[in-house]
C-alpha cells in the first residue's frame, strides 16, 4: 500500500521538476511535526482497543505496538500529500522554485 | 474518547492549524482542494484494501458502524470507517499546512 503511494507520487518530482525532495530538513520537520500528533493518535488508539492490526497480515516487527508499516506509514503519507500538493501547484503554473519566484519578482519589479 | 469524536475534533483543530495558528491558508486555495480531493480518491482506494482485507479491524464500540465489513453503509465507506476520513483530512492539510509554513525566506512574497 506504502509503495503504491510512492509509485503514484514520485514521478511527479521529474515530471512538474518538483523541488520537495531537494529541501530534505524542510520535508523531514514538516513530515514529524505533522506526523508526531497522528503516531500518537495512532499509539493510544492502538492500545486502547480502537483498532488493531492482523498479525498474520503485517511485518513481525512491534515498535510501542505498532507495525513497523504504520509508522512508516506516518514517514510516507505526509510525503506523498506534500508531493501532490506541491504537484498541483505546478501544474497550475503555482510552482514554488526559486527561479519561478525570481522570474515573478523581476515581472513586478519590471512592472 | 471514541475514534469518532476524536476525528470530528482532528477537523477543524487542523483547519484551526492552517488558518490561525500557522496563517497559510490553504483551505482558501482551490489547489490545496484539489490536491485534496486526488489524496481522498487514493484513500479510499488504499484504505478500502488495508480494511477489506481486514489487515486493520475496528473495535464497534469506537465507530459509528459496527464490526462488519461491509463495502457501503453501517458507518462504512469502501470498507472504512467514515472517520477515517477526518484522520487523513487532518493528517493531509496538517503535512502541507507545516509544508508551507516552514518555505524559504525568500520564497516569501
Amino acid at each position: 500500500m506504502l509503495a503504491f503511494c510512492l509509485a503514484g507520487t514520485l514521478p511527479l518530482v521529474p515530471l512538474y521538476r518538483l523541488r520537495v525532495l531537494r529541501q530534505p530538513r524542510r520535508l523531514a520537520l514538516a513530515v514529524v511535526l505533522a506526523g508526531a500528533p497522528f503516531l500518537a493518535w495512532d499509539l493510544w488508539a492502538t492500545h486502547t482497543g480502537h483498532w488493531h492490526f492482523d498479525a498474520a497480515q503485517t511485518l513481525p516487527w512491534r515498535l510501542g505496538g505498532l507495525p513497523l508499516e504504520e509508522i512508516a506509514f506516518f514517514v510516507v503519507i505526509p510525503v506523498v500529500s506534500i508531493l501532490a500538493f506541491e504537484g498541483v501547484r505546478a501544474a497550475r503554473g503555482e510552482t514554488s522554485s526559486r527561479s519561478g519566484v525570481t522570474r515573478r519578482a523581476r515581472q513586478r519589479d519590471a512592472g | 474518547m471514541t475514534y469518532t469524536a476524536l476525528a470530528g475534533l482532528a477537523v477543524p483543530l487542523a483547519i484551526a492549524l492552517d488558518r490561525w495558528v500557522l496563517r497559510t491558508r490553504l483551505t482558501s486555495t482551490s489547489s490545496w482542494w484539489l490536491a485534496y480531493a486526488v489524496i481522498a480518491c487514493f484513500q479510499l482506494l488504499t484504505n478500502g484494501w488495508l480494511t477489506g482485507r481486514q489487515i486493520v479491524r475496528y473495535d464497534a464500540g469506537a465507530i459509528i458502524g459496527s464490526e462488519r465489513v461491509v463495502a457501503f453503509g453501517d458507518g462504512r465507506l469502501a470498507y472504512a470507517p467514515v472517520e477515517d476520513l477526518g484522520f487523513g483530512f487532518a493528517l493531509v492539510l496538517a503535512a502541507c499546512a507545516l509544508w508551507t509554513w516552514l518555505r524559504p525566506r525568500q520564497d516569501d512574497e
